[in-house]
C-alpha cells in the first residue's frame, strides 16, 4: 500500500493472489502450503485460547500478552525465513516462537514454569528462548531487542554469512530511542536486518495518533535510507509475499528493510488490562478481518478446503495442544537448589 | 610480535598496556573487534586505540555513531552471534544511556534463557574524577554495575592488570565490564616480564603490612600507596589490598588481611551511601567482627555532584591526606 521505499513497488494486493481451485495435482503444492499456514495460525490461536483458560485456573501466572488477531504476521514472516536466520522478539511472542518451530510443548512448559520449558522456568511467557532455532526471545523491555538484533546481523555481516536477522517490535517500540538508534546504525552499516513493525494501533492504551507525531511509520523508516513499506497484516498471504521480497533483498546484501504490518490485537493488552481505551465497535470491525477466517474463506472459495478438512485441522491442533498441556502438567519443576544456576557460566560465581 | 614482547618488558604506561592488550587480542582471534565512539580515526577518546585502525582496518576498529544503547546492544547481539566484541564507552556517565542493554540484556540473557545464551562481551569504560571535568564526566558508578548479578566487574589499577585483564575477560563466557580510571592512563610502571596472564577472581596485596589493611581498587590505589608510604615514616605499617574485581568480590583476601592487621580502612571514589565500600564493610562486620580492634573506617567521595573548581574537586575526592587521617583514626 504505502510504498514509501526507494525500491520496487509495494506488495501485491491480497486479491491478486487468490488461490485457484485445487483438485488437479498441479495445484496441490499451493493448497498444501496454504493449509500449512492455516494450521500454524490455528495452532497459535488455540494455544493462546488455552492459555487464557489455564491462566484463569491459576496454572499460568505473570504477565501474559496474547497475540490473538495478529497471527498472520508471525506466520507470514516466518515463511520468508530460513533455519539459519535469527529471530528477535518481544513479550508478545508466543506466536513468533510457535511460528519459528519452537515446540508447543516447550512453550507451554515454560508458561507453567517447569524444568522442560524452553527457558527452564526462568523466563515464563515474556522470555521464550530457543538457541538451537536461533530464537532470541522474549524481550520485555519495549524496543530492547532492536539493538540486539542489529548485533546479530552485524556478526553475520562481519563473517560473511548470508543470513537474515528478523526483529519483531510494536508501534510503541517505534517511539523509543532504541528503534531510531538501531535504524540509523543498521542503515549506516548496511546490516542484514529485517525490521518488522507490528502496528496494532495501540501501545497498551495509547493509540497510534496519541503516540506518534507522524503516523506514517514506513515513511519515517525510509528516511533512514532503507526500503520500507506497509502491508495488510491481517492477510497472511500478503504478509508472506512482502516478507519474502524483503528477506530476499536483505539476503542479497540490500541492507536493512522495514516492513510495517497493519494489524490488530483482538484481546486486551495483557491479562490485567480491562481494555477501556477502545470502543467495542472498533474491535468488532477488526474482528471481521480475522486472519484465520480470511485464509479459510479464500481456500473454501477456491475449493481447496471443506468442512472435513477443517474439522481434521482443528482436531490435529487440539491434540497437539492437549499433549503439550499434559506434558507441562507432568513435567518436573526446577529444584530450588538450582536457583542460582545460569547467573554466570561458572557455577557458584556470583 | 617481537616488538610487542620488547615493549612488554619495558617501562610502559597504563594506556599503552591497554593498547598492547587490545592489539594482542585482535591479532590472536579474528572474532575480536573493537567498537565505540571515536575508537578509530580519532584514536580513542583517551588515546587507547591509537594506531589500531591502521593495523586492523575499519571493520574491526569500528567507529560508531553517538548511540550508546544501540552500539552496546549491537555488541551484545554480536556476542550472541559468535563474535568477541570489545565495546568502549567514553565514560561511565554516558554508559547510563546503555544501562538498559547492559543490565536487561547482557546480564540477564543467560539466566532468562535457562542457560542457553552466553554473552561473551567486554565493555570498557572510563570512570572517576580528578581532571576537573565537572559533574557529567567525573562520577564513579562502578558499584552500580557491581550490584548486578550476571556481570563481572573489573577495575585494573596497575600496568600488569591493564596489560592482561582484557585477555582474561575475553576468555570469560559472560559479560565483563572493565573500568579504567581516567587518572591512570598516564601512570607508568614496569610490566612484570614473568606474567603473561592474570586471574580475575582474586584481590592482590600490593603492599604487605602488619598494622592496618587499606582496601581499595582502581584509581584510588596510587593514593593508598602514597598514604602508606607517608605513614611508614611514622612507623605505621600499612597493608594495601587491591580488590581488582568488584564482582565477584574476593572476601577471602580481605578477611585474611584484616585477620592479621585487625584494622580496616576502605578507600572508594564512589559516594559513601550505597557504595561498594559499604558492602565491604558489611562483609567484614558479618565475617570478621571479632578480628577487629577498631571500627572500620571509610574514605569515600563527598556526597556532592563532582564540582569543577580544582580545590572543590580535590576536597570532594579521597586524597592521600584523607587516607592518612583515616588510618590514624583506625590505629589510634
Ligand atoms: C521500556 C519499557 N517501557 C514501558 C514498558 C511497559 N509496556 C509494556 S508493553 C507496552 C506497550 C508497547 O506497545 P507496542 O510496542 O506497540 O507493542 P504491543 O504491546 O502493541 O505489541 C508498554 C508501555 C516496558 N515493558 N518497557
Amino acid at each position: 500500500m504505502n510504498a514509501t521505499a526507494r525500491s520496487a513497488p509495494g506488495p501485491k494486493r491480497p486479491g491478486s493472489r487468490r488461490p485457484r481451485p485445487a483438485g488437479d495435482g498441479e495445484h496441490r503444492p499451493q493448497r498444501d502450503h496454504q493449509l500449512a499456514l492455516l494450521r500454524q495460525m490455528l495452532l497459535i490461536r488455540r494455544f493462546e485460547e488455552r492459555c487464557v483458560e489455564l491462566y484463569s485456573a491459576a496454572k499460568i501466572r505473570g504477565f501474559v500478552h496474547l497475540y490473538i488477531g495478529e497471527e498472520a504476521v508471525a506466520v507470514g514472516v516466518g515463511q520468508a525465513l530460513r533455519e539459519e536466520d535469527a529471530v528477535v522478539s518481544t513479550y508478545r511472542e508466543h506466536g513468533h516462537a510457535l511460528a519459528r518451530g519452537v515446540p508447543a510443548e516447550a512453550v507451554m512448559a515454560e508458561m507453567f514454569g517447569k524444568a522442560t520449558g524452553c527457558s527452564r522456568g526462568r523466563g515464563g511467557s515474556m522470555h521464550l528462548f530457543d538457541a538451537g532455532r536461533r530464537f532470541y526471545g522474549g524481550n520485555a523491555i519495549v524496543a530492547g531487542g532492536l539493538p540486539l538484533a542489529a548485533g546479530l546481523a552485524l556478526a553475520d555481516r562481519m563473517r560473511g554469512a548470508e543470513r537474515v536477522t528478523c526483529c519483531f517490535f510494536g508501534d510503541g517500540a517505534y517511539a523509543e530511542g532504541e528503534f531510531h538508534e538501531t535504524a540509523n546504525l543498521a542503515a549506516l552499516w548496511q546490516l542484514p536486518l529485517l525490521l518488522v513493525c507490528e502496528n496494532n494501533l495501540y501501545a497498551m492504551g495509547t493509540s497510534l495518533a496519541r503516540e506518534h507525531a507522524q503516523t506514517n511509520l514506513a515513511m519515517r523508516a525510509a528516511s533512514y535510507g532503507m526500503p520500507a513499506w506497509t502491508v495488510d497484516g491481517m492477510d497472511v498471504l500478503a504478509v508472506e509475499a512482502a516478507a519474502r521480497r524483503a528477506a530476499e533483498s536483505v539476503r542479497a546484501g540490500g541492507g536493512p528493510h522495514f516492513l510495517e504490518a497493519r494489524t490488530y490485537r483482538f484481546r486486551a493488552h495483557s491479562m490485567y488490562d480491562p481494555d477501556r481505551y477502545r470502543d467495542k465497535e472498533e474491535v468488532a470491525r477488526w474482528k471481521t478481518r480475522d486472519p484465520l477466517d480470511g485464509l479459510e474463506g479464500a481456500m473454501r472459495t477456491a475449493g481447496s478446503l471443506d468442512d472435513g478438512v477443517m474439522k481434521q485441522l482443528e482436531e490435529d491442533v487440539a491434540t497437539e495442544i492437549d499433549a503439550a498441556v499434559r506434558a507441562a502438567e507432568a513435567a518436573p519443576r526446577e529444584p530450588v537448589s538450582d536457583l542460582l544456576r545460569f547467573v554466570t557460566s561458572v557455577p557458584g560465581r556470583v | 610480535m617481537n616488538a610487542t614482547r620488547a615493549a612488554d618488558t619495558a617501562r610502559t604506561t597504563y594506556r599503552e598496556a591497554l593498547r598492547a592488550a587490545l592489539r594482542e587480542a585482535l591479532r590472536g582471534d579474528d572474532r575480536v573487534f573493537l567498537m565505540g565512539e571515536d575508537v578509530g580515526r580519532y584514536g580513542g577518546c583517551f588515546g587507547v586505540s591509537l594506531g589500531l585502525l591502521e593495523e586492523f582496518g575499519p571493520d574491526r576498529i569500528r567507529d560508531t555513531p553517538l548511540s550508546e544503547s544501540a552500539f552496546v546492544g549491537a555488541g551484545i547481539g554480536a556476542a550472541l552471534g559468535g563474535m568477541r566484541p570489545v565495546v568502549e564507552i567514553m565514560t561511565v556517565n554516558f554508559s547510563l544511556l546503555a544501562l538498559d542493554q547492559i543490565m536487561n540484556n547482557a546480564a540477564t540473557l543467560l539466566h532468562m534463557s535457562g542457560g542457553q545464551l552466553n554473552v561473551p562481551i567486554v565493555i570498557r569504560m572510563t570512570t572517576g574524577a580528578g581532571r576537573q571535568l565537572a559533574a557529567q564526566h567525573s562520577h564513579s558508578l562502578e558499584s552500580w554495575y557491581a550490584h548486578i548479578p550476571g556481570l563481572r566487574v573489573l577495575t585494573p589499577a596497575t600496568v600488569d592488570d591493564a596489560r592482561h585483564m582484557l585477555a582474561a575477560a575475553l576468555d570469560d563466557p559472560d559479560p565483563v565490564v572493565l573500568f579504567e580510571h581516567g587518572s591512570l592512563y598516564n601512570e607508568e610502571g614496569v610490566l612484570d616480564a614473568a606474567t603473561d596472564s592474570v586471574g580475575l577472581d582474586s584481590a592482590a596485596v600490593r603492599r604487605p603490612g602488619a598494622d592496618v589493611s587499606v582496601i581499595t581498587y582502581g584509581g584510588s590505589l596510587p593514593k593508598a600507596l602514597a598514604a602508606a608510604e607517608e605513614l611508614s615514616g611514622d612507623g605505621v605499617d600499612v597493608e594495601v589490598v587491591d580488590l581488582r574485581s568488584l564482582r565477584p568480590l574476593d572476601d577471602a583476601t580481605v578477611l585474611e588481611s584484616v585477620a592479621r592487621t585487625h584494622r580496616a580502612v576502605i578507600v572508594d571514589e564512589g559516594w559513601r551511601s550505597g557504595s561498594i565500600s559499604g558492602e565491604i564493610a558489611a562483609r567484614i562486620a558479618e565475617q570478621a567482627f571479632y578480628d577487629l580492634d577498631a571500627p572500620v573506617q571509610r574514605v569515600c567521595s563527598q556526597e556532592v555532584p563532582m564540582p569543577y573548581a580544582k580545590q572543590l574537586e580535590e576536597a570532594a575526592l579521597p586524597q592521600p591526606a584523607s587516607i592518612v587521617a583515616a588510618v590514624r583514626r583506625a590505629v589510634a
